[in-house]
């Protein structure tokens, strides 16, 4: 009885008697969760496009917000130039990943390719460790202009804090998925990608050339990966710990679906509101630190009834 | 089989030089090709399954790279120039493009965005873009009504006029067609070739097509090439060849001396005439 009422009940009870604790952790899930589509994203560009798993893109994330943090604070960069040259460095790694690891291993076995991304992951995060240091660092916030402090709102007889930061990175997030919509849509590389995802020998035959494409989305994912890492950074530590959180991402794509650009993110966004949630109401009956685990199983849950994740890619056939 | 001589001497946009393709380094699939094709000209393969058609298509598109396959011997002269190290990119920015078997239109694209794929290697400007479009259109007037579908959901012959619309797209001086009668209404197959032939003598498109259906093929192309495992077995004019008792036989249906099975005269026949 005294645990049916602990799920049932008392947490309802909780909710209705002190409503802006509610509405704060729905709102600390709502950010996490832009953070965990974000990274969700990320994959989902490269897998649509060359049909890899990207096991790097945790480590991505990592790499690129390290470099353009020591850029600033190890080498002196200023802070803007340190983000352009971020972006660049970004651009030149996209160039070798096609050259040096995608270009040899073209029209091997998927397993073979998801190898690779592995390969990669490591050789990132030695690289990483050797130039940047592997220290815990600060994000560059204030120098890039990002707005610090918090905003109180007094509602329901209580207070709801949002830190301004997590404001902007529910802006930038969305001004960037916007962008990345609208060049998919609009644009002739962007058609030219959606072309390779749909067919890969097709788009060959009339003329798109697959190994300047797959440059275009690692370097569009190399981007995803900066503003996820200045985002993730601002909020914690620039550090490798990082890496463990975008495998978080892994769930958000068994929820969303591969290669769904919106299943990315209402993945991320149920991912990041469910765990908060969870472990504040629920989590007591576990004895707490349940966010470690909570993504996994649901995604164990959707794995079960329904593989394809809730925005697969529609299957169109004609009879 | 050397054919450079019966053909008249108009000017030649390709030439395939007796090429030989392995897949996997061990499966011999062309066994020393040739063919040439006159600018201008529409020139038909024909054969049946597994003949080498696609193979020979696809070596000269250079789209064989992907499917592990090889051409080991001779060479493919395109306008004056070798392309077999060429990528399909950089031909089809200089003039030659294929439409794959099966149309292989892009399911999730509009049958616009589609079309406009076809325009990726282009740098003339969103104007020309956009008057060929229209260009196409007007040949097709069935994709400017299912302009706004998606691909996927639009009809066999729909994709196939698709396909050959977005190839048209690149404004190439060539187009390597494969199969396009496959899986359509024989009214359709007829409406397709005779785009193919209005494209031919408006545009002054040159197309090399592989068919099975030798019938159609031949009544609209102007010399034909018969492959049989690997081989160039006979070719000529399109006329002649429809006058052939060995094509009439093999591959047209109508016998010589009445009814017979087709599976008695085949392999000795054609062992002794053609493969001997």
């Amino acid at each position: 009885m005294g645990l049916l009422s602990e799920i049932f009940i008392e947490p309802f009870i909780l909710i209705a008697d002190i409503p802006d604790l509610f509405i704060q952790t729905l709102w600390e899930g709502f950010v996490s969760g832009i953070l965990y589509a974000l990274i969700a994203l990320g994959f989902v560009l490269i897998f649509k496009a060359s049909g890899v798993f990207n096991f790097a893109q945790g480590i991505m994330v990592v790499f690129a917000a390290l470099a353009l943090v020591s850029l600033h604070t190890k080498f002196g960069v200023p802070a803007w130039i340190a983000l352009l040259l971020a972006i660049a460095i970004m651009g030149l790694l996209a160039i070798g990943i096609e050259r040096i690891v995608l270009r040899p291993l073209v029209g091997q076995p998927d397993a073979i390719l998801l190898m690779a991304t592995i390969g990669l992951t490591l050789f990132l995060q030695g690289a990483g460790e050797t130039i940047f240091g592997g220290e815990p660092q600060s994000m560059i916030t204030e120098e890039l202009g990002l707005p610090t402090g918090a905003t109180d709102w007094h509602v329901l007889g209580g207070r709801v804090t949002f830190q301004h930061i997590d404001v902007a990175a529910i802006i930038i997030a969305g001004l960037m998925v916007a962008g990345l919509a609208l060049f998919f849509s609009k644009t002739r590389i962007g058609r030219a990608l959606r072309a390779v995802a749909d067919d890969h020998q097709a788009a060959l035959s009339v003329g798109i050339s697959l190994n300047q494409i797959w440059v275009i989305v690692w370097f569009a994912a190399g981007i995803v990966a900066l503003v996820t890492g200045i985002m993730w950074g601002a909020r914690s530590d620039v550090s490798f710990a990082l890496e463990v959180i975008a495998l978080k991402a892994l769930a958000v794509l068994i929820l969303g679906g591969f290669t769904s650009v919106p299943g990315a993110i209402v993945g991320g966004l149920i991912i990041g509101v469910g765990e908060k949630v969870f472990e504040v109401y629920w989590g007591g009956i576990f004895g707490g630190g349940t966010e470690a685990w909570f993504a996994y199983v649901l995604a164990l849950i959707f794995l079960l009834f329904r593989p394809q994740g809730l925005f697969g890619e529609k299957i169109i056939e004609r009879v | 089989m050397s054919t450079a001589e019966e053909i008249s001497p108009a000017e030649t946009i390709l030439e395939v030089n007796n090429i030989e393709v392995i897949y996997d380094h061990v499966i011999l699939v062309l066994k020393g090709v040739s063919l040439t094709v006159p600018r201008g000209g529409i020139v038909a393969i024909l054969g049946a399954n597994g003949a080498g058609k696609t193979t020979t298509l696809k070596a000269i598109s250079n789209l064989l790279g992907a499917e592990r396959g090889d051409v080991t011997k001779g060479n493919i002269v395109f306008k004056g120039n070798e392309i077999q190290s060429l990528s399909p990119n950089d031909l089809v920015r200089r003039g030659c493009i294929q439409v794959m078997e099966g149309r292989h239109c892009f399911g999730h694209l509009t049958v616009e965005e589609n079309l406009l794929t076809g325009a990726f290697t282009r740098k003339d400007g969103a104007a020309a873009i956009k008057a060929d479009l229209e260009l196409v259109y007007n040949y097709f007037p069935r994709l400017r009504e299912r302009r706004s579908s998606l691909a996927g959901y639009t009809s066999g012959g729909e994709q196939q006029m698709c396909a050959i619309g977005r190839a048209l797209m690149s404004k190439p001086e060539m187009i390597l067609l494969d199969e396009p009668s496959m899986g359509l209404a024989p009214q359709l197959v007829e409406e397709i070739f005779e785009i193919v032939k209005k494209l031919n003598s408006n545009e002054g498109v040159s197309f090399l097509l592989a068919e099975q259906n030798t019938n159609i093929a031949l009544r609209y192309a102007t010399y034909g090439y018969i492959l049989e495992s690997g081989r160039v077995v006979l070719d000529g004019e399109g006329a002649a060849l429809r006058e052939n008792e060995d094509v009439k036989e093999f591959y047209l249906g109508i016998g010589g001396e009445g009814r017979k099975s087709f599976r008695d005269v085949k392999h000795y026949k054609r062992r002794k005439r053609w493969l001997a």
